[in-house]
């Protein structure tokens, strides 16, 4: 039998004291890592170097007095007090001054790859492409079982399921993202059906984000054909890939909403625009036949009309003379003018109609009859009125 | 109406018939013709609208380089 047996409440205590009996209060130098600030007000993160980390905590009213913000990727130097969380048997620095220590390794990294980037014209405006402004597939890389390809699903559902959607599901963060979202890029250039592309995923720490910085996606992004729109994490964070692509937007789902119209949208244009062609269809046909009325009003059609009316009282005679008259009328114009001119003998046996004649047609066949000698006695015709029509037999012929 | 027509070629191509009519420098011929193709255009941008896919899916690389589409059913990660 041992001599002693611990329980695990006891020897934790022991560690503990132990640990804040040997380090006092100490300065630690490293960089922030898995950075959060919790609703409460106290913020977690880790602090590492190459070969370790530590878990760190602020209390909120410690961390009131900071006149900065710590981020993932921030070199800092903490004062506190290296103590045990007992619950879970860790132990952690609880932190009483915390102070920015130039910028971060990740962070100067960034800043280098940026500045060649730049220097390169990786990002220069007139590399942009334009965004088509009504796509009717899009293509996204992102995780698959992310909230950025559900926004996206869920936006276009519901204002425009005209359009298709292609993922391309690739890791967005992890050993090797990158290399998946650069060949993801790749392969939608190649199957080429797609009118845009969004590569992105939701707001994360600047680890979580890091492949969406790395130079193998930027390049892959400025060598797509297909126009691509970035949209990483929330507003505050700009990744290298936000800079390159020919548009970035704050998150997936502002992504989305900036690419598609609404249908509805899309649907009141486009009946107003057919209602603009209807309704100057409609008045063009107006116009043309208020002019073919007034021409026929006219003294130049009406004393020809006058003539003929004594000599010829039959309407299909008046009917010839009156395109003929038309056709002086139009010849006395431009050439070009003659297009009218068909227009206008469509409307116009309605015209005379209503002024008393009518149209003398031979059944079958319902040719009209312009000339006596067409017809037998017994023939049968159909003779339209202005209103209505009545077929009759051929009793008397009486050629001219 | 071209081969290769979209709904944005078909809209764009649309506007510029109504201002053409509605400029009022057309002859008679020359503008029915475009207003039949205008209403032709309606029909087309309309019917895409209405081509309601809501389909979502992925993009599946095959062995000799060529893709197919799969159907996507979103799944919420744990």
């Amino acid at each position: 039998m041992p001599d002693k047996i611990y329980t695990v409440s006891e020897i934790t205590k022991q560690i503990k004291e132990l640990l804040e009996g040997e380090l006092p209060t100490i300065w630690i130098e490293g960089e922030i890592s898995n950075f959060v600030l919790h609703s409460s007000g106290h913020r977690y993160f880790s602090l590492k170097d190459e070969e370790a980390q530590i878990r760190c905590v602020l209390w909120r009213g410690k961390g009131e007095g900071l006149d900065f913000e710590p981020q993932s990727g921030m070199k800092v130097l903490a004062l506190g007090k290296i103590s045990v969380y007992e619950k879970r048997g860790e132990y952690q620095l609880y932190v009483e001054i915390l102070r920015p220590l130039g910028i971060g390794k990740l962070e100067l990294e960034l800043q280098r790859l940026k500045e060649r980037l730049q220097k390169e014209g990786l990002f220069d405006e007139e590399h942009k492409k334009a965004i088509p402004k009504f796509p009717e597939t899009i293509g996204i890389i992102t995780s698959p079982t992310g909230a950025a390809i559900r926004d996206i699903i869920k936006i276009i559902q519901r204002r425009a399921p005209y359009i298709k959607l292609i993922l391309n599901p690739v890791r967005v963060q992890s050993e090797g993202a990158e290399d998946e979202i650069a060949r993801a890029v790749a392969q939608f250039n190649q199957y080429g059906k797609a009118d845009l592309i969004i590569v992105g995923r939701g707001g994360g720490s600047l680890e979580d984000l890091w492949a969406f910085n790395e130079e193998i996606v930027a390049r892959a992004i400025f060598k797509s054909k297909l126009p691509i729109i970035s949209a990483v994490g929330h507003e505050i964070d700009f990744t290298i890939s936000d800079l390159v692509a020919d548009l970035r937007a704050a998150t997936p789902s502002v992504a989305a909403e900036m690419v598609v119209r609404d249908k509805k949208e899309l649907e009141r244009e486009l009946n107003s625009l057919a209602g603009r062609i209807v309704n100057y269809q409609n008045s063009i046909l107006g116009y043309n036949k208020n002019r073919l009325e007034s021409i026929q009003r006219s003294y130049g059609f009406r004393k020809p009309l006058d003539l003929l009316n004594q000599k010829m009282q039959r309407t299909d005679e008046v009917w010839r003379a009156f395109l003929l008259v038309m056709k002086n009328y139009f010849e006395l114009k431009k050439k070009g003018l003659s297009s009218f001119f068909s227009h206008l003998n469509a409307l116009s046996p309605l015209a005379i109609l209503e002024r008393g004649y009518s149209i003398t047609r031979k059944v079958p066949g319902l040719s009209v009859v312009k000339d006596a000698a067409r017809l037998k006695i017994d023939d049968e015709v159909e003779v339209k009125f202005h209103l209505g029509h009545i077929r009759a037999e051929v009793k008397k012929i009486n050629e001219e | 109406m071209p081969k290769k027509m979209n709904f944005e070629k078909g809209l764009s191509r649309l506007e510029e018939i109504v201002e053409q009519l509605e400029s009022g420098d057309l002859a008679l011929d020359q503008s029915l013709k475009i207003f039949q193709e205008g209403i032709g255009l309606f029909r087309f941008c309309s019917q895409k609208l209405n081509d309601a896919q809501s389909k979502v899916e992925k993009l599946v690389e095959l062995s000799d380089g060529k893709f197919k589409l799969e159907p996507f059913d979103f799944k919420e990660e744990e």
